[in-house]
């Protein structure tokens, strides 16, 4: 039977590094995803992934189970991107809305016959789009947004993360949401619909 | 109700994690705002497309990385209990010099020389009390002023309030026995 994430951070504690190897082979990959979804790129959110992981290590003496260690694991993930965001030192990675509207909109121009050719490539430039649009969102929406539908972790666990209150949390969460319908217009509208999407939509 | 209002519940609910508060709310602003109904739909076409996109790998060296970090960091040197952290040593060493400051500033104590000197003084005061008020009543006593001036002037008046305290002393210590 698997040990816990709790059992095994208290193994590490007491000193046992095969149990910290454990964490970090089930931990690596949710945690360079979190953190590629806040700074976009993969190389700059590995950086700060090893950080995230040599500090868990750093503290493995003080380390109480007084919350899930996932908790505690993206607390620290969150405000070690927020900090590197509000920064700058990634802010050349991010891109604009204006710039990510236009580049990825010519992507749904495409021609049917490169279409059927290129489906990839499609592919590729809708998870770029989307990718682009929850890089636009404040910092805070974005991690909210990213924990939520990305991590499936419930409003309590978000809320201790980012360090609010479920209510706040959940008008949060509609508000990125919000955005996000705005900017993926294209994805989301209904089809028949699609033309006149824009004039029908109803701001909040 | 205002669909800002009610944000937080239609969330939940269109989340599938309202409670039955939220979800009554939710459903009853639902059945009124066409708005939100069209919200309710793209949310839910949102929140697939989303999901679709894939994750990523991280690199090979990813582990490697995280050990020669860990590797690289400096050993806590085996005193390293002892080093009290930075601030609570920067405020014990500020108590340290106020403590001394303020030391400086009181009063300084008494010669301990001075000070016996002082108690063995008043110690003879207290044991000559009675002699002591009568020379209060021989300074101030009038007919002393009135004696005629001495061939040396500044001898006299000290020494005549001297001798009289002896004498006086002295017949005190004799009608006594």
């Amino acid at each position: 039977m698997a040990r816990s994430d709790v059992q095994l951070m208290l193994d590490v504690k007491a000193g046992d590094e095969l149990s910290f190897e454990l964490l970090l082979h089930r931990y690596r990959t949710p945690l360079v995803n979190f953190l590629c979804r806040m700074v976009k790129d993969q190389a700059a959110a590995e950086d700060l992934a090893q950080e995230v992981f040599f500090r868990v290590y750093r503290a493995r003496k003080e380390y109480s189970p007084s919350a899930k260690f996932t908790t505690w694991l993206f607390r620290i993930a969150t405000n070690l991107a927020l900090n590197a965001i509000r920064d700058g030192r990634y802010r050349q990675m991010q891109i604009s809305i204006d710039a990510t509207g236009e580049e990825d909109e010519s992507a749904f121009q495409l021609p049917a016959r490169e279409a059927r050719a290129d489906d990839r490539l499609i592919e590729r430039e809708r998870n770029q789009m989307i990718r682009g649009a929850i890089l636009t969102l404040p910092e805070k929406q974005r991690a909210a947004v990213v924990l939520h539908k990305y991590h499936d972790m419930d409003y309590a666990e978000i809320g201790k993360i980012l360090g609010c209150s479920e209510s706040a949390l959940k008008s949060l969460l509609f508000r990125a949401y919000e955005t996000l319908r705005v900017q993926l217009v294209l994805l989301v509208a209904r089809p028949a619909t699609q033309s006149a999407g824009e004039g029908k939509r109803h701001e909040l | 109700m205002s669909c800002e209002k009610i944000s937080s519940a239609l969330m939940a609910y269109l989340d599938g994690r309202a409670s039955t508060q939220e979800r009554s709310i939710a459903e009853a602003h639902l059945k009124v705002c066409a708005a939100c109904q069209e919200r309710a739909e793209e949310f839910g076409r949102l929140w697939q497309v989303m999901a679709d996109v894939p994750t990523v790998e991280p690199s090979v060296a990813f582990d490697a990385r995280v050990r020669e970090r860990i590797a690289a960091a400096p050993r806590p040197k085996f005193w390293a209990w002892m080093m009290p952290a930075p601030r609570f040593a920067v405020s014990v060493a500020l108590l340290v010099i106020l403590s001394i400051w303020v030391g400086g500033r009181q009063p300084r104590s008494v010669n301990p020389q001075i000070a016996t000197a002082n108690s063995e003084e008043q110690f003879r005061m207290i044991k000559n009390l009675g002699v002591l008020e009568n020379y209060d009543v021989l300074s101030n006593f009038d007919a002393l002023s009135d004696l005629p001036a001495s061939s040396e002037p500044q001898q006299a008046p000290l020494q005549s309030p001297q001798e009289n305290l002896h004498q006086n002393n002295d017949s005190g210590s004799g009608s006594g026995a």
